[in-house]
């Protein structure tokens, strides 16, 4: 006996059934699955009852319902044993913060830095405006000369501010910006040398990236400044800032090869192979096929290792440059604005800042992912 | 497979004639090749004299060393002994050397090796660009009228993953096309595809090689093999065990091994 069957109307597609779909399925889906989910619910929801009231009054001035004081109050108002943090101190001692002991006639100088950066570096990280490639030579060749120039004066009867006065803020963008940029071409061709198959080019960088991964930047920090002097030969000096700019960018090149390294190595050989085949040389297969997808796929990499370089520069108080945490910590002895939260108030700002300069790139960085990845699956 | 295998034997003639085979002028001369995997020895006294406007199909089980013969016919492998000397240049550690092969002999993979990050007109492009210096719009038209050939030139701005194995396949062949190769290498072109698509594939090649390109091909479909090929090559552990014309390859395998392999391939 034979039995067949034939479909003779579709199903239409219905809705889902109401308790898998909205909030309170969410909910039970995410928060209460199981009971020990419903345990770890509750006991997050207790934590954060206890800690964010105090967090919120500390931190909000009092038209907020907290009890900080706003900038524009006075220090008698910090004195107050019952006061939040004292903004007003943060605000009062701003421009230490950001220029350090840069004499105030001359803030127009790193004003104009600070404006020219904004504005070559925006039109560059967005892609849909044209002309990168002018874009990117202002940016990253004649934009740090005009800088230099700006900020060390001595040209154009500008009066010269030697770096040593340089500071805050200012000091911490230049070493992670000159970081940055300077640690990218470094770092690549650290990479390349290291899978070269020319045994010297290859002995050398692994020697390069193993020594500079194995020492702590403070460690490279301190030679610096302070053994490197010792060898040069009698009169010669070289610029405190510029040693510590020229450590920070090889200390970080060699991690950025590292993780360069990883996305040439995650590339199939058939990449390569392809590139050879059709007569492409070394460079130029690097150059259009290998690098950019090698990039690619280590941007969360190479992004990681550049949040770390900015929170690192920080490490350059050590030897006595002025950057953004040093110029908070020498503040916070200043007697004019002493209260019991002075210091505290001056650590949590500066968390802040390195907090907006950090989420941020990780942000773009996410989003920079996403938008390289559409369609190239496969 | 079966309606290209199926051609009558008088298309095929007809295609054979269209076919013309240089007996003077010698494409690629292997003489003596040997090489190692470090103590393997992966190939062993390797000669092979292609004419030009020869087309080989060079079959065998795997790990018989058939893609590693074509594969050092443009240095992707080097060997250690013995000589390669492919349109007249041998092929040493001299880079300059290599360089000049390679623009000269096109090369197709099993897993096509398409840059996924370049659009299809651009993987075809950046070749002749940079290595010949042909101007873009010419390298573009070039392009466009390749991807035309292999009948995909509304793909162009697509992106490889966008295209199906098939077509990414097409684009390969259309990729080494663009580069004017006067000899094409095929590795195994249709081993990674689906078997609906192969089909397309194969009608690429043959047309290839109706136009008299020089064709080394390993490949285990034996039906391209009998309509186009001038000579099968059968290998097994690394050395050239027999070759004959596909007519006598097939109907008439004098050597145990290639008997055996037969067998388990055409049932």
């Amino acid at each position: 006996m034979s039995f067949s069957f034939v479909r003779e109307q579709m199903v239409d597609p219905a809705p889902a059934p109401v308790n898998t779909a909205g909030p309170i399925a969410w909910a039970r889906r995410n928060l209460f699955a199981t009971p020990s989910d419903s345990l770890l619910t509750i006991l997050a929801i207790v934590l954060l009852i206890w800690a964010i009231p105090p967090i919120y009054g500390f931190v909000m001035p009092n038209f907020l319902g907290g009890d900080a004081v706003p900038p524009g109050g006075t220090v008698e108002q910090c004195r107050v044993e019952t006061a939040g943090a004292c903004w007003a101190y943060i605000s009062a001692r701003m421009t230490f913060f950001i220029y350090g002991f840069y004499p105030a006639a001359e803030y127009w100088r790193p004003n104009l830095v600070f404006a020219l950066g904004a504005l070559l570096i925006v039109p560059l990280a967005i892609p849909r405006v044209p002309f990168k490639r002018t874009n990117a030579i202002l940016f990253f060749v004649v934009y740090p000369v005009i800088c230099f120039y700006l900020l060390n004066g001595g040209v154009l009867g500008m009066r010269p501010v030697p770096t040593e006065q340089w500071g805050g803020l200012l000091v911490t963008l230049i070493i992670s910006l000159v970081g940055i940029i300077c640690s990218i071409p470094i770092g690549i061709l650290l990479a390349l040398g290291r899978q070269s198959k020319l045994p010297i080019i290859k002995t050398l960088c692994i020697m390069f990236i193993e020594l500079w991964r194995a020492v702590p930047l403070i460690t490279v920090l301190f030679m610096a400044s302070v053994m490197l002097p010792l060898f040069m030969p009698q009169g010669t000096t070289v610029d405190k800032l510029l040693r510590a700019l020229v450590g920070v960018t090889l200390f970080s090149s060699a991690y950025l090869a590292e993780v360069v390294r990883g996305g040439l190595q995650a590339l199939p050989r058939g990449q390569y192979e392809a590139a050879s085949s059709l007569g492409l040389s070394y460079w130029k297969s690097m150059w259009f096929i290998i690098l950019p997808q090698a990039l690619k796929h280590v941007i969360p990499g190479i992004v990681n290792s550049f949040i770390a370089l900015f929170k690192d520069t920080s490490l350059v108080s050590i030897v006595g440059i002025f950057d953004l945490l040093n110029t908070v910590q020498a503040a916070s002895s200043d007697i004019d604005w002493s209260s019991p939260t002075q210091a505290i108030t001056g650590y949590l700002f500066a968390g802040m800042v390195f907090w907006v300069f950090c989420f941020a790139m990780s942000r773009y960085s996410i989003w920079m992912e996403r938008r390289l990845d559409t369609g190239h699956k496969g | 497979m079966s309606d290209i295998s199926s051609n009558s034997a008088e298309e095929r003639a007809i295609n054979a004639s269209q076919m013309k085979v240089s007996d003077t002028d010698v494409a690629i001369d292997v003489v003596g090749m040997h090489k190692w995997y470090g103590d393997f020895h992966v190939l062993r006294d390797i000669d092979l004299k292609v004419m030009r406007g020869e087309r080989i199909v060079v079959a065998g089980p795997s790990g018989s060393g058939k893609s590693t013969l074509i594969r050092c016919m443009n240095r992707l492998e080097e060997h250690q002994q013995g000589q390669i000397i492919v349109n007249g240049t041998e092929l040493t550690a001299d880079l300059k050397r290599i360089d000049e092969v390679r623009r000269e002999v096109g090369m197709v993979f099993q897993h096509f090796n398409l840059f996924p990050h370049l659009t299809i007109l651009q993987n075809l492009t950046l070749a002749p660009i940079w290595v010949r210096g042909t101007p873009q719009a010419e390298a573009e038209a070039t392009a466009m009228h390749y991807l035309e050939r292999v009948k995909i030139p509304e793909q162009a701005n697509k992106f490889p993953g966008q295209l199906s194995g098939g077509q990414q396949q097409r684009v390969a062949i259309a990729r080494s096309l663009c580069m004017q190769p006067k000899i094409m290498l095929f590795d195994e072109p249709t081993s990674a595809l689906d078997p609906e698509m192969v089909k397309e594939v194969l009608e690429v090649m043959i047309s290839l090689a109706e136009e008299g390109m020089t064709m080394i091909c390993v490949t285990h479909e034996m039906g391209f093999a009998r309509q186009v090929a001038n000579r099968v090559i059968f290998m097994d552990q690394g050395q050239i065990i027999e070759q004959n014309d596909p007519e006598n390859f097939f109907s008439n395998p004098q050597h145990e091994r290639t008997k055996l392999f037969l067998s388990q391939i055409l049932h």
